[in-house]
């Protein structure tokens, strides 16, 4: 009831704001001549300031690849910590452009906060991590095992279902935060732990032994995380969209932040249109006609980015999995640009 | 015959000295005895884990998490860090500015903590007016040559003693004056204060900010955009004013009615009253109570957390965060809570050494 109410203020609110907001968000962009993006207060790998301050991680670079592209520079960003609670008010009020802070895509939030998401920058979903010594392929194989899980999240329901859902037998032990969680597995109280996969590298970084731990094939759940815009200003939309699909593509074609000036005389016609110099560069976009050279050059494709920040060269050391690209077995998958 | 006094022999030595205190404080009969044995036990056994952790075994220099190898706390993390602990993302070459900030607001305080320092009346009249004035200009900049910076850069300790520090400034005046208004005679001035009071004593500090923080922005046209800090301090003000409020009017009951009616007596006028005889004698009786909110206050402000803004506690957080460093939680949040301590008990000090200089008497009068 008071959920309701609250999403009927909101909604409310929002069909206000949407109808107050005289210019668009680029015009309101390049005019500031800065990227106000909305970003979390500390994720390993996706958003968390390093020791000079400077903020890293694979949501980072979504933020740095639209600033890249409206306004030629990936440093014009100003990015504003947002607790999970205030994150679409923060949206909606205008106070940032756009939410790149680990944020799930779901029927709700699309529909009925005039918000949009605009793709997937990285597909989670629930995982178990068990110790390799157990010689586990499936969580089948994990009938009567102990589990560790975080108490009253989604991620105990999920457990609770899939178990059912396959017949298994399990005994939850409960924690307050995943942290004790991971901790009481590491010590062995549990034959697993469960939560997003994520958090899991994450986790499994502080363990004790982290190469005796691996995770296991299933994933019980969905977590498409990705950027979110306003609703209501499809310009703005369109340039975040494609700002991810640039970073896609050029990866799908082999172009990466150290052999893009190179790339520029390719003849593979694909890449002539990625970098701008042929096909409807910036047209519709109203932006600049380098603006995904700008994304490459600045950035780097999603691939360097995925591993600098989550993958092999980060402490994280997230397999790529499903978030690899679609002709290498993932999901990754963006609209050619011609 | 001769009287002599013969020389005073010198108590028994076990009643003296180390052995003395030790036989009358520790050793005071069996139960005493077993009581400091186990004791002694117990500390030496959960004590010496804590200190191999925290001492023995921890690693105090390097620059990457690869020098902490040996099992013991990694206070590389908190060195390495320590920047961004104190001045959060404020640019690097701009920090002279917060430590100037800090200095000038420590040789004010010692300025009025010092005895001997005559002008006492100025050196808080600056603190409280024309300090704020100066730090603002330095912290913020965009004026006299330096450079902008935004709040959103300013984050780490420097903003828990920004927060705390306007939210203890700005509370005391408001507080008086709503305490001066919920005891007047005129009944709107004592409503509207019982009102403001009543209202915001009942709810959580909590959720002040996360009102200020996500609810507000939603009332506001599209392009105004309130700073965050600002809201976040003016919700902490007026919901300090609201305690400091009550804390006041503690101490203005205490005086005794002779007082008011010998004021009123010599032809004073309200605020003569009030500023010459009243305040000046609730105000000491209050010491106590005001640094007892104080200090709640001080830690209050870590709440901010809440709303995304990087105080101490949430810089710390978000640092032990970075995958280069995951793992050294508990070394932060024993960084935290140390500066925590060394300011609160401070404040506690310098409340018991203020209580004792005002000290005129009349507390013993019983």
């Amino acid at each position: 009831m008071m959920k309701k109410t609250l999403a009927a203020a909101i909604l409310a609110t929002t069909a206000l704001s949407g109808a107050a907001m005289a210019e668009g968000t680029l015009e309101a962009v390049k005019g500031r001549d800065l990227l106000q993006c909305g970003v979390t207060n500390g994720v390993p790998g996706f958003s968390v300031p390093d020791e000079q301050g400077n903020w890293q991680g694979l949501d980072v670079d979504v933020c740095k690849a639209v600033a890249a592209a409206v306004l030629g520079d990936a440093g014009k960003v100003k990015y504003i910590p947002l607790t999970a609670k205030e994150r679409f008010t923060a949206l909606q009020s205008g106070e940032i452009d756009v939410l790149s802070r680990v944020t799930t895509w779901t029927q709700t939030r699309d529909t009925q906060l005039g918000l949009n998401f605009t793709g997937v920058t990285y597909y989670d979903g629930q995982g178990f991590l068990v110790k390799k010594d157990l010689g586990l392929q499936s969580v089948k194989e994990l009938d009567g095992a102990t589990v560790c899980v975080q108490s009253g999240t989604t991620t105990e329901l999920n457990l609770a279902d899939y178990f059912r859902a396959n017949g298994l037998n399990f005994t939850p032990v409960v924690f307050d935060t995943n942290e004790q969680a991971a901790s009481s597995f590491d010590s062995g109280r549990c034959d697993a732990f469960t939560t997003d996969l994520s958090q899991a590298y994450g986790l499994r970084t502080r363990m004790s032994d982290p190469d005796a731990v691996v995770a296991l094939p299933e994933v019980i759940s969905k977590e498409p995380l990705g950027p979110v815009v306003r609703q209501g200003d499809d310009q703005w939309f369109n340039i975040v969209k494609w700002s991810l699909f640039a970073m896609l593509n050029a990866e799908e074609l082999g172009v990466t932040s150290a052999n893009v000036d190179e790339m520029k005389s390719s003849e593979n016609p694909n890449i002539k249109r990625l970098l701008g110099i042929d096909g409807p560069k910036g047209k519709g976009l109203d932006i600049a006609d380098d603006w995904a050279y700008q994304i490459v050059k600045q950035v780097g494709n999603y691939g360097e980015a995925f591993e600098r920040n989550v993958g092999m060269g980060s402490a994280l050391k997230i397999d790529r999995g499903i978030n690899a690209l679609w002709n290498q077995g993932g999901f990754q998958y963006a609209p050619p640009m011609r | 015959m001769k009287y002599e006094i013969q020389p005073t022999l010198p108590p028994p030595a076990n009643t003296v000295g180390a052995i003395g205190w030790m036989r009358k404080h520790l050793f005071h009969g069996p139960l005493s005895s077993a009581a400091t044995v186990i004791i002694a036990v117990l500390a030496v056994y959960l004590l010496t884990p804590v200190l191999q952790w925290a001492f023995i075994d921890a690693d105090w220099i390097g620059d990457s998490r690869e020098a902490c190898s040996s099992g013991g706390a990694c206070w590389v993390f908190i060195g390495n860090r320590l920047e961004q602990f104190l001045y959060g993302f404020y640019p690097s070459e701009q920090t002279w500015r917060l430590n100037l900030a800090f200095v000038l607001l420590i040789a004010l305080i010692a300025w009025m903590l010092i005895p001997r320092l005559p002008g006492k009346g100025w050196a808080g009249a600056i603190t409280l007016v024309i300090y704020p004035i100066i730090a603002y200009y330095l912290l913020i900049g965009d004026a006299f040559g330096l450079e902008y910076v935004e709040t959103h850069r300013w984050g780490g300790f420097s903003l828990t003693l920004v927060l705390a520090f306007v939210g203890i400034v700005a509370a005391l005046p408001f507080g008086i004056l709503l305490a001066l208004g919920r005891r007047s005679a005129m009944p709107i001035v004592r409503s509207l204060s019982v009102t403001y009071i009543e209202i915001w004593r009942g709810v959580p500090l909590i959720t002040v900010l996360f009102m200020a923080s996500v609810m507000l922005p939603l009332f506001f046209p599209e392009d105004i955009n309130f700073d965050k800090l600002l809201r976040a301090l003016i919700g902490i003000i007026m919901f300090q004013t609201a305690y400091m409020a009550e804390v006041v009017r503690g101490g203005l009951q205490a005086i005794p009615k002779g007082q008011y009616e010998a004021a009123d007596a010599l032809g004073l006028s309200y605020w003569k009253k009030m500023i010459l005889i009243i305040l000046p004698q609730a105000l000491k009786l209050m010491i106590p109570g005001i640094v007892n909110t104080f200090i709640a206050l001080f830690k209050d402000t870590s709440l901010v957390v809440i709303i995304g803004l990087f105080d101490l506690l949430a810089i710390v957080q978000a640092a032990s965060n970075d995958p280069d460093w995951i793992g050294f939680a508990t070394e932060g949040y024993i960084f935290v809570a140390l500066m925590f301590w060394i300011f609160c008990f401070g404040m506690s000090r310098y409340s018991q050494h203020l209580e004792k200089l005002l000290h005129t008497g009349h507390g013993n009068r019983a």
